[in-house]
């Protein structure tokens, strides 16, 4: 495989991150009151889709009323964590000044804290994307999602602990910002993660407080139901999130790196790990909404912080760039994208993979350029 | 003399209401009540405080008086203090401080705004201000205030658009019946500056102690003429040594007014509020002082985005990416002027958060940190 470095000539690399700077500098400059008004549209139909749901609950001996209740209520929850929660925790709305758009205090409907995911996503995930040992959404600490992580027996479980984790994702992602494997591996202190381990006690406890607790109890007799009702939206939203997101990272042709490939990079080099470590999922506007623009991972992956409604309009720019300069573009449609990540699921289940870089088909630029020298 | 107010509400039901909120909030967490309130009607908030803009009149050309009645949470304000008052101007919330210019005794809210040149929110007002329109509001601030045992003798001092704190104490005096001896002095360029003159000519008939004073620094028809001098003080108020003074204008008037205490020894009785414009960033160079207030670190400005600056000065402000993308570096910037590195933007409002590890101080800046 061509190492990180040798893809672009470090001339074509800075030449190549101007250009993408440029666009971002663009949509930057055009934010406005649109995209403002569409996430508060957005929030609003999330609240609606809650309160309604919630309420055909309350009439849940009904069966068809069970059945609009829990299907408005997981809506509700993949547009809360997705579209809404991911987006505006990536701090795309700070620039609005408004308090309930701001990463520093939006709080999602789901176990684990903003605070903690903010940490392990905004900054873990998004600066050492898909660097193999860094960033901790490669198997999450439990899957073997790469061929750089050693095999090891425990790995045959890997398609078990891959449809675990679906199932319980909210529960994956809670328990993710404990860093537990790095406190196995002594990198990091038990009393580091105090306060971590304090803010899941607490919003954890408000979170099953609620759906299964309080909004059964209010229902009466009808409780089992309500909270069988909360707990299949839970599902549901922790089906879809898994699925979007492995989407994003794990297809079969995209790339993980080394930690000595990334040392000193540059915002181009940055950029470039950005556009090979992703991969999107085409799809058509409501998909895209409901996966949170995360449909968009490549665009999102470069521009984390550009409010999530503007992925689908320039993905045909980042794409051109991406064709200019010889890098692909990971993406298909979603039933392709799951089976390539079921497949990697299964195959790093078994012993093998890479241990020397595998040859890789040359990049063009690369080729051209080593023509041009030989000339 | 505290009046004991008669409970309307018995204690028992009020408890009830207040387990019933605490429920709801449990209910509707990780948003809380208020993010469902507002989608039916922006002033149910209960913990944050909106006013509803009730009345719009224009005194002068280039001024705009609204009545607000505020939501629940307000618990009222004193005479000469200030509220933020926030707007959405093209998707971004802007916060501007205003004084109300209302007796402190009553409901409602009356903020005058004088369009500056340039000025986002004051121009919005200006030109968009209608009954209806919902502003968000903070809790008062300020300590530019009467003492809660009034003085005897009062004397207010105040020019131009400075008049609105400087009103406020004197409609407060008013209501209260004032027993002493109380002088309004007010500088404005022309007749037609003068705000509130109606008001001012009703005020002085409801209270006998209390002088109106009408200086106009650019033309005839006033009571004074001309900029401030010591010979005004001896004509409107020979005995402001043993009064307090209150003071509020544009900063011609402030140093004039200072100077002339401080000359006497007065410089005590002398209370003050200043307008402090908007600080006009210098263009590039690293100048200024840069703040860390929370620690009380303050350090010479290299010209270095504020994180590393804040790590130069021996501080471990949290942060992760250093590159702009993860915003764990946000804090708040209570004053000054930064340039964002990324977008070359120049940010002087207060108050605003941002990310330290791509923003450069212009100036002075002060920092929660
Ligand atoms: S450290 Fe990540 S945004 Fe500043």
């Amino acid at each position: 495989m061509t190492g990180l470095q040798d893809r672009l000539t470090p001339e074509q690399v800075e030449e190549f991150g101007r250009e993408v700077d440029e666009l971002r500098q663009r949509i930057v400059s055009d934010l406005g009151k649109e995209d403002v008004d569409y996430i508060q549209n957005m929030i609003r139909t999330q609240r609606a889709l809650e309160v309604v749901g919630r309420g055909l609950l309350f009439a849940g001996f009904f069966p068809p009323a069970w059945i609009a209740g829990v299907g408005a209520l997981s809506l509700s929850k993949i547009l809360d964590n997705m579209e809404i929660g991911h987006n505006v925790m990536h701090g795309q709305y700070d620039w609005t000044r408004i308090p309930e758009l701001s990463s520093q205090r939006f709080e999602w409907d789901t176990l684990a804290p903003a605070e903690n995911w903010r940490h392990s996503h905004n900054y873990v995930h998004h600066t050492y994307t898909n660097v193999l040992d860094k960033d901790r959404d490669i198997g999450y600490g439990i899957l073997r999602m790469d061929e750089g992580q050693k095999w090891h027996p425990y790995y045959l479980g890997n398609p078990v602990y891959a449809t675990l984790l679906a199932i319980f994702f909210q529960w994956g992602v809670m328990l993710h910002d404990l860093e537990v494997e790095k406190v196995v591996k002594g990198e990091r202190k038990v009393s580091e993660l105090k306060d971590v381990r304090a803010r899941i006690l607490r919003k954890a406890g408000r979170q099953l407080g609620k759906d299964y607790l309080l909004f059964p109890l209010l229902t009466g007799p009808l409780a089992p139901l309500t909270f069988l009702g909360n707990a299949t939206a839970n599902l549901t939203r922790n089906l879809w999130a898994f699925a979007i997101i492995f989407c994003g990272h794990f297809p079969a042709d995209v790339e993980s790196f080394t930690e000595e490939e990334t040392e000193s990079e540059t915002r181009g080099q940055w950029y470039l790990r950005q556009i090979l470590g992703s991969a999107n999922i085409e799809g058509g506007k409501l998909f895209h909404i409901l996966s949170g623009n995360l449909s968009h991972q490549i665009e999102h992956h470069l521009f984390p912080d550009i409010p999530a409604r503007r992925y689908p309009g320039i993905a045909g720019e980042v794409r051109a760039i991406c064709e200019k300069y010889g890098l692909p573009y990971h993406t298909g449609p979603l039933r392709k994208q799951l089976a390539s990540v079921a497949k990697k699921i299964v195959k790093l289940a078994l012993p093998g993979g890479r241990t020397e870089p595998s040859p890789a088909p040359e990049p063009a630029t690369v080729r051209r350029e080593r023509e041009l020298t030989a000339a | 003399m505290a009046v004991q107010v008669p409970r309307l509400v018995p204690r028992g039901a009020r408890r009830r209401a207040r387990s019933l909120a605490s429920l709801a909030e449990a209910l509707l967490t990780p948003h809380g009540m208020d993010r469902y309130l507002e989608l039916v009607d922006p002033m149910l908030v209960r913990r944050e405080i909106r006013g509803v803009v009730t009345g719009v009149r224009r005194q002068t050309p280039d001024t705009v008086t609204l009545t607000v009645r505020p939501s629940r949470a307000w618990r009222g304000f004193s005479a000469g203090q200030y509220v933020r008052v926030s707007v959405d101007i093209d998707g971004v919330r802007r916060t501007r401080c205003y004084s109300p210019t209302c007796s402190e005794h009553g409901g409602q809210l009356e903020l005058t705004v004088k369009a500056q040149e340039n000025g986002l929110v004051s121009g919005h007002l200006h030109r968009h201000a209608a009954p209806g329109m919902v502003l968000g509001l903070s809790q008062p601030d300020g300590e530019f205030t009467l003492p809660a045992r009034r003085p005897e003798k009062i004397l207010l001092v105040s020019g131009g658009s400075g008049i609105t704190p400087v009103l406020s104490m004197l409609r407060t005096l008013v209501d209260e019946g004032h027993p002493g001896e109380v002088v309004f002095l007010h500088y404005a360029n022309t007749a037609a500056d003068v705000l509130y003159r109606t008001e001012l000519a009703e005020l002085a008939r409801r209270l006998p102690g209390l002088r109106v004073v009408l200086a106009h620094t650019h033309s005839g028809g006033g009571d004074l003429h001309g900029f401030f001098e010591r010979a005004h003080l001896h004509r409107v108020a020979p005995w402001y040594h043993t009064a307090q003074t209150y003071l509020c204008g544009p900063l011609p008037l402030m140093d004039s007014v200072r100077a002339t205490f401080e000359a006497d020894g007065l410089s005590e009785q002398l209370n003050t509020e200043e307008f402090t414009p908007p600080p006009v960033p210098a263009d590039g160079g690293a100048t200024g002082q840069v703040r860390f207030a929370r620690s009380g670190r303050e350090t010479a400005n290299s010209g270095k985005p504020l994180l590393d600056q804040a790590e130069d000065a021996g501080l471990r402000p949290e942060h992760g990416c250093r590159m702009g993308i993860c915003f764990s570096c946000t804090k708040l910037k209570t004053s000054g002027c930064v340039r964002n590195a990324r977008t070359g933007e120049l940010s002087a409002e207060d108050n605003v958060e941002i990310q330290l590890c791509i923003s450069i101080p212009v100036g002075d800046v002060e920092i929660q940190t």
